[in-house]
């Protein structure tokens, strides 16, 4: 027996000390060779839903889709303000306004009906390898028709044996849009454009018709071979789209994954019932142009993307001192500029659903990037004496890189207009929402939920957009004083006396003698909301209004609000594009949900025909003094009638380890990630330092089983020889 | 026997049938196709036109149990219940409201939820069967005492504290195991060790409890008693009889376990990240996706079942007082 | 101000009431009696039932709830509950209510857990722990304890010897309790512990946030303290649910037999074959829709989640009486089987009678051990419920709910960790004490351990 404790313990040492002297590490969730490589590792918390470009509508989809596809135009990496820039062209496009017989006429010419937009391609631009567009010697689809026996070794793209590529023309730009069209791809832009673009929507009803019906007798749909009035192929490389009067917000549609092109081999290809039965689909598997391609997708673990080796020339951009100063973007940021992108080979994303597992493997390593959530704050964040954010102790000491934006997006509290108590126009209802307004204390709230990231809004437009003011011009007078170069909330004194003046004094309905008791409609179903609904109920007790809470799910609540059966209700919207317009139609009475069925976008129901006169003058302007003016006095407008509590604007910080290279938020470009770079030497270097395992608990775990072990052995011994005892 | 197992089978169909039915009440009485639709088409500006398509698109325009429009037969048949369960009964899934081919979804999401499953319940039978003997072997003692309160102080603890403590302790500050994640094949290992010890040791408490009341009956036996009376000695008696008798209650109880094993842990999954079937149900829950809660549905139902019968069966082999 | 009552509170005193009437009719059986006399001579079952009482007692002061009308007592309350509903227990932590902090602070912090941004007058921004609002900076921990623990000592005496006095008015012989076969020694140990940690606990919170605040700065203890109620009542109210419907079909079909037993071994099977947090959660997200399309059946959010407290309640009792009906039918056959009660059926003598005089007797251990087994892992699902968000309301107190919030709070550095603390405590002593007693009432009822 003796014999074997020592033969175990010389093991159990001999295992320890090749564990230390090995030091390698034990808790890499990553491949270890893969760490070495040029390799990015990102997590998504949400799997996408769908990868198909007509329909994708969510920042986590645009995420991967961003780097795929390649609409016609892009976002300026670094620029600032936002601008737009050819991304497959080889100019932006030629805009041409036209009178109601096709003659062109001047951009401020009242006579415009339509304006054409001309696109010239790139003549050198491919797509990625795929096996959709391998051709036979017909110049048929090699794996157009895939026979049962075919399809038998199938079960990913890798199984094809050939791929192949092929040039990008304004045909599939033009297929793309067709595709928008067909109503059962639940395109979510197609009832927006078919507004805009000229023909599409009886397009829309035709198309959606036949498709219903190839549907139906299990053939495939060509849109080759249908053309919609508005968008013509001039030539291979030129595209014209015709819209109805003048939109200039077009061109940002055009840089937005709905006008990605689709190649009608893929269109094709991805319809056979063999491949969708084996989940391989378009919406899976996109096909595209751009810097990356997809090549594994497992939404339930993970999604990697591959270097494009097809991409075309592309440079990482360069700015002049002077513009590099004024959007206030460090030297550092330009070291690569002129270098051909992409630099990093493979983007790894894994799903981490819970927040804590992401949070550390990224203080682990083994993420190369993050967001800091507001648990993690105070670990990450301090504050300096100037009053500007910095990475506290352990973050510190690890070199790791914060960045910081102010978002263009807002979250607000609506009222509902149409609602008898807190709509309507009248002063007391007015006074109402304002002193409502007061009392919501925003700063509290910021500083509570979102650990100071965030700025108190003033009306509906965020800052870098234009249209938004800083400091006293740019200040809500209803709710706030300018006082001594500080913006100051009203006191809660203010907003009783509204309340007052509106009715309730103290709370109390000088009509019904009854205190006055609002329904507040929320999406709460996490851990944290609780926390959330107490201090929202708190805001409204303090001027004695009793706040009754329905939490429901997403849908529901979506539901209810279209429906406009609801009274208080906290929303969110992120810019589409960076322009005023984007933000004001939220308010604009057209778009009230109550005029729309449901479909529009202003959801507290404001109308406001002043606000709506306005509106429609400045939604086709220019970026002029003249419009900045007119958005003023809109902003005027709606801070007097408070159909929102105007909430915040929320402040992105993202930390990016050491070794990540040219990371600058950007709010409205989704294919950012062909300008990162990696050190994948100082990365490997890292994690093992930062690694360690811990060896000792293991050691004493070993030690206590042997000991407890041999005693039990002990015991039983003993015990045995006592029964025998007894029993002799 | 097969005659036997022919007729369980047959009585599983108006089970079965029950079980869709309570399916598809309860998730229509919650969800309108309107809400589904707008769960699927994502969240910025859903316009009527594109639910109203989408619903005809995936079906879901057509009544849940009764077609006033069709005549005859039809006005059960063409019903969304009908249509519905009969692509169950034989096994095909179909499509998941997100447009994914959920046969094909399960296939490749067991083998990740058998590798967490699998592993559990093999060292918690092993684990909690041997500490059990160990305290029978010293019944009464302080021993026996000191471990019965251990036990019954792990049953009082909320799983998810587990969890949370093993991740924070063995990944965070020892940095032993990855914190969460899920690779196929040998280097998957790391995954699986937190999560697979995590459940063993929340379950030993209810576990060891069982296993010991169960050879505790055993040993009261008069043919213990022999044997013991024969002068064989303690660790024989215990494995040679209380453990070889006790065997048949046991199978009683793990045998229906072992087909829902399958379909994976929820909370295990969802924390530790696995791509099993557990959190592929909590995702549909989530998203409200009617095609795959259905299929869930059916599949754990069909695999209780399973379960039952092959505890019949068991019974049997193991038993030959018990013939079917 | 006037009485109220929530759905819940009824229900509980409900309760209340078949509890009390039961043990009235079994004080007059001397058998059952003996029963109970057996289970209580445990030590551990003695202490852990003084505990048990102890958690119910607050239940039951939660569970009374008052209104106060806005018009007459303008300004004497806060502003939060006029025309809220509050209960015995927050009159008693009126003073921790009211003073909610801004945000985290640790178990009898004087300070605020995390920095904030201050701009002093010279304009130079800090990160500073802001001093709590509620929390005096110079009282004496040390003093105001002992005074506490005196006090809670002092009450702990009186209590003993008034029950010690009425004992030895009954005519048991109190001598040091050690004559008594019951161990009250146990007994007034324990509530001494109880009742001494209660009242320096409540003592302190009125100088201090004992468990710290959570993220808004509600107190912990409070919290914690209204969570028993949630938990208590998940757990004794499910049962109250399942029991009739597991006792009429279990028995039904054991005793009928024929269609009767098929239709109710079909109902069982196919319930109990639905994966059980799946037909919870439907269950749990269909009601919720019935109260978004009736929001006039409450007037305060506490009713709102008192309500689908209840439905939470209804649903579990649905999805968990197939196990017990399953016991009952296999014993219910066993017994209509025994010699006494084929005679009895010769005799003529009515189906009622037999299911009264026979069978519900020789059932009763099975009912009970499974009423106690199921407590406490009840309470525990209520937690797991919680994660999957198919719990109680998020507006309403409960260990679920903490453990939830927890979650991330976990993920802190440095960490808060007494929410999570606080919660497992609670609901351990709860859970521990419930597992112990029904390790002892199945020891004792339980036939087969009876060699």
């Amino acid at each position: 027996m003796d014999i074997m404790y020592k033969l175990m313990l010389t093991t159990l040492f001999m295992s320890v000390l090749s564990v230390t002297l090995h030091a390698g590490v034990w808790n890499n969730p990553h491949n270890s060779q893969e760490v070495a490589k040029e390799t990015l590792f990102a997590a998504f918390t949400t799997p996408p839903k769908r990868l198909d470009p007509v329909i994708s509508y969510n920042a986590n989809e645009w995420a991967i889709i961003g780097q795929i596809y390649e609409p016609p135009l892009q976002y300026n990496y670094l620029k600032r303000p936002y601008v737009l820039e050819p991304l497959t062209l080889t100019k932006m496009p030629e805009i041409t306004y036209l009178d109601k017989e096709g003659k062109s006429v001047g951009e401020n010419d009242p006579a415009v009906v339509f304006s054409e937009y001309r696109l010239l391609l790139r003549s050198d631009i491919k797509y990625q390898n795929h096996p959709a567009f391998v051709k036979d010697e017909k110049g048929n689809l090699l794996y157009g028709n895939l026979s049962a026996e075919g399809l038998e070794k199938i079960h990913n793209l890798k199984d094809f044996k050939k791929s192949a590529t092929r040039t990008l023309t304004a045909l599939d730009y033009a297929y793309a849009i067709k595709r928008m069209a067909v109503r059962d791809n639940h395109s979510p832009i197609l009832d927006a454009m078919s507004e805009y673009i000229i023909g599409l929507k009886v397009f829309s009803e035709n198309i959606s018709k036949i498709a219903r019906e190839k549907k139906e007798k299990r053939e495939a749909l060509d849109l080759q071979a249908y053309t919609i009035e508005g968008v013509k192929v001039l030539d291979t490389y030129t595209l014209s789209i015709k819209i109805h009067g003048k939109y200039p917000q077009f061109l940002f549609w055009l840089s937005m994954n709905f006008f990605a092109p689709v190649p009608w081999e893929a269109d094709l290809f991805y319809q056979q019932e063999g491949l969708i039965s084996k989940n391989l689909t378009l919406n899976w598997f996109p096909v595209g142009t751009g810097a990356y391609y997809l090549a594994e997708n497992d939404p339930s673990r993970e999604m990697v993307l591959r270097a494009n080796l097809n991409f075309h020339e592309e440079v990482y951009p360069d700015l002049t001192e002077e513009e590099r100063k004024g959007a206030n973007i460090a030297k550092e940021m330009l070291e690569d500029a002129g270098k051909k992108l992409p630099f990093v080979k493979e983007v790894i994303y894994s799903l981490e659903k819970e927040s804590i597992p992401l949070w550390n493997k990224f203080l682990q390593g083994y993420y190369d990037a993050s967001g800091i959530s507001s648990e993690a704050f105070d670990q990450a964040v301090q504050i300096s004496s100037t009053g500007t954010m910095g990475l506290s102790g352990e973050l510190k000491e690890k070199n790791i890189v914060l960045k910081g934006a102010v978002q263009p997006s807002i979250f607000y509290m609506a009222f509902n207009m149409e609602d008898p108590v807190v709509g309507g126009y009248s002063v007391s209802a007015k006074k109402l929402r304002q002193a409502i307004s007061i009392a919501q204390n925003e700063e509290e709230y910021i500083s509570i939920f979102m650990n100071e990231r965030g700025i108190a809004a003033q009306g509906p437009i965020p800052p870098g957009i234009f249209g938004y003011e800083e400091g006293e011009k740019g200040t809500d007078t209803v709710v706030y004083d300018w006082k001594n170069g500080k913006r100051v909330r009203k006191s809660l004194e203010v907003a009783k006396k509204l309340l007052a003046e509106a009715g309730y004094p103290n709370g109390i309905s000088s009509k019904t003698g009854k205190q006055l008791k609002l329904h507040y409609d929320a999406t709460a179903t996490g851990p944290d909301d609780r926390a959330l609904m107490d201090w929202r109920r708190e805001q409204f007790a303090k001027l004695g209004i009793q706040l009754v809470i329905r939490s429901t799910d997403y849908n529901r609540f979506q539901h209810k609000v279209r429906k406009a059966k609801v009274q208080l209700f906290s929303w969110g919207w992120d810019a589409d594009y960076p322009d005023p317009e984007n933000f004001l139609f939220l308010l604009y009475g057209g778009n009230a949900v109550v005029n729309t069925q449901g479909a529009g976008i202003n959801s507290s129901n404001y109308q406001n025909p002043k606000f709506d006169a306005l509106f429609d003058e400045i939604k086709t302007m220019q970026n002029t003094p003249e419009r900045k003016e007119k958005i003023e006095e809109m902003l005027k407008i709606a801070r007097e009638d408070a159909p929102w509590v105007w909430g915040f604007h929320p402040k992105s910080l993202t930390l990016s380890q050491q070794w990540f290279k040219n990371v600058l938020p950007n709010a409205m470009a989704n294919n950012t990630l062909k300008y990162k770079r990696i050190d994948a030497k100082l990365r490997v270097e890292k994690q093992k330092a930062w690694n360690q395992p811990l060896i000792l608990p293991l050691i004493l775990l070993f030690l206590f089983i042997l000991v407890s072990g041999y005693l039990l052995h002990k015991i039983y011994q003993n015990r045995q020889r006592s029964v025998i005892r007894k029993e002799d | 026997m097969f005659a036997y197992i022919l007729k369980r089978i047959l009585y599983a169909v108006p089970i079965l049938i029950g079980v869709n039915l309570i399916t598809f009440m309860l998730f229509f009485m919650v969800n309108s196709p309107d809400d589904m639709a707008r769960a699927q088409l994502g969240a910025k500006q859903v316009t009527p036109q594109m639910i109203e398509a989408w619903k005809v698109d995936k079906g879901y325009d057509k009544p849940l149990f009764l077609n006033e429009k069709a005549e005859g037969l039809q006005q059960i048949t063409d019903t969304l219940f009908v249509q519905e369960s009969l692509k169950l009964f034989s096994f095909d899934f179909g499509y998941s409201d997100a447009n994914r081919n959920i046969g094909a979804e399960i296939k490749t999401r067991m083998g990740p939820s058998l590798a967490i499953a699998l592993p559990t319940f093999m060292i918690a039978l092993i684990t909690n069967i041997s500490l059990a003997l160990l305290m029978v072997l010293f019944r009464g003692s302080v021993l026996d005492t000191s471990m019965m309160i251990v036990a019954v102080m792990i049953m009082s603890i909320s799983g998810l504290f587990y969890i949370i403590a093993g991740q924070v302790l063995f990944s965070k500050m020892w940095h032993w195991v990855p914190i969460s994640g899920y690779l196929s094949g040998w280097e998957g290992v790391k995954f699986i060790i937190l999560p697979v010890l995590i459940g063993v040791f929340a379950g030993i408490g209810s576990g060891v409890r069982w296993y010991r009341s169960i050879f505790l009956e055993q040993i009261n036996q008069d043919y213990v008693r022999t044997a013991r009376a024969k002068g064989l000695s303690e660790l024989k008696v215990l494995f040679g009889h209380v453990l070889r008798n006790g065997m048949l209650p046991i199978l009683t109880g793990v045998v229906v376990v072992i087909p829902t094993l399958f379909m994976g842990s929820l909370i295990m999954e969802s924390f530790f990240g696995i791509p099993g079937l557990g959190s592929y149900t909590i995702d549909a829950i989530n998203a409200q996706d009617f095609g795959i809660v259905k299929a869930m549905v059916f599949l754990g139902s069909v695999l209780y079942i399973v379960g039952l019968i092959l505890t019949d069966i068991s019974y049997t082999l193991f038993d030959p007082r018990v013939k079917l | 101000m006037s009485m109220t009552f929530l759905w819940t509170d009824l229900m509980v005193w409900f309760l209340v009431a078949v509890l009390i009437i039961w043990g009235w009719v079994i004080s007059r059986s001397p058998q059952v009696k003996k029963i109970w006399h057996t289970i209580f001579k445990s030590k551990i079952a003695m202490a852990s039932s003084i505990v048990l009482l102890f958690y119910l007692s607050f239940t039951l002061l939660d569970s009374v709830h008052v209104r106060f009308s806005p018009e007459s007592e303008q300004g004497t309350q806060g502003v939060q509950y006029q025309g809220e509903m509050v209960s015995l227990l927050d009159l008693m932590f009126v003073h921790n209510i009211e003073s909610t902090e801004r945000t985290y602070s640790a178990p009898f912090a004087t300070h605020e857990y995390a920095k904030s941004i201050v701009v002093d007058d010279k304009g130079v921004t800090r990160q500073v722990n802001l001093p709590l609002k509620h929390v005096s900076q110079s009282d004496s921990f040390l003093k105001e304890s002992l005074f506490a623990l005196l006090i809670g000592a002092c009450i702990s005496f009186l209590l003993i010897r008034a029950h010690m006095f009425w004992r030895k008015k009954k005519g048991e012989k109190v001598k040091e309790g050690l004559e008594s076969p019951l161990p009250w020694r146990t007994a007034y140990l324990t509530l001494a512990v109880l009742v001494t940690a209660f009242t320096w606990l409540y003592l302190l919170s009125f100088s201090y946030h004992v468990l710290g605040t959570d993220k808004v700065g509600g107190d912990v203890l409070y919290q914690s303290l209204k969570s028993i109620r949630t938990g208590v009542l998940i757990g004794i109210l499910t049962t109250l649910i399942m029991l009739p419907v597991a006792i009429i079909l279990g028995v039904s079909a054991g005793l009928f037999g024929g269609w009767v037993d098929d239709v109710i071994q079909y109902l069982y099977t196919t319930l109990s074959s639905i994966p059980g947090v799946l037909l919870i959660a439907a269950g749990v997200l269909s009601m919720q829709m019935l109260m978004d399309n009736n929001p006039q059946w409450f007037e305060t959010t506490l009713e709102r989640s008192d309500i689908r407290l209840v439905f939470l309640i209804i649903i579990l009792g649905i999805t968990s009486w197939t196990g017990l009906c399953r016991l009952l039918r296999a014993e219910t056959l066993k017994i209509s089987q025994v010699e006494f009660v084929t005679a009895a059926k010769a005799f003529g003598v009515g189906k009622w009678t037999i299911i009264r005089r026979h069978i519900i007797p020789n059932l009763m251990h099975i009912i009970l051990i499974s009423i106690v087994l199921d407590f406490s892992g009840l309470v525990l699902a209520e937690a797991v419920l919680s994660y999957v968000g198919v719990g109680i309301d998020p507006t309403m107190f409960s260990w679920g709910n903490m453990i939830n919030q927890a979650r991330l709070e976990m993920a802190r550095e440095p960490m808060v960790w007494w929410s999570l603390f606080s919660a497992f405590i609670f609901m351990f002593i709860l859970v521990l004490a419930a597992n112990l007693f029904s390790d002892r009432v199945q020891k004792v009822l339980d036939p087969r351990n009876k060699t």
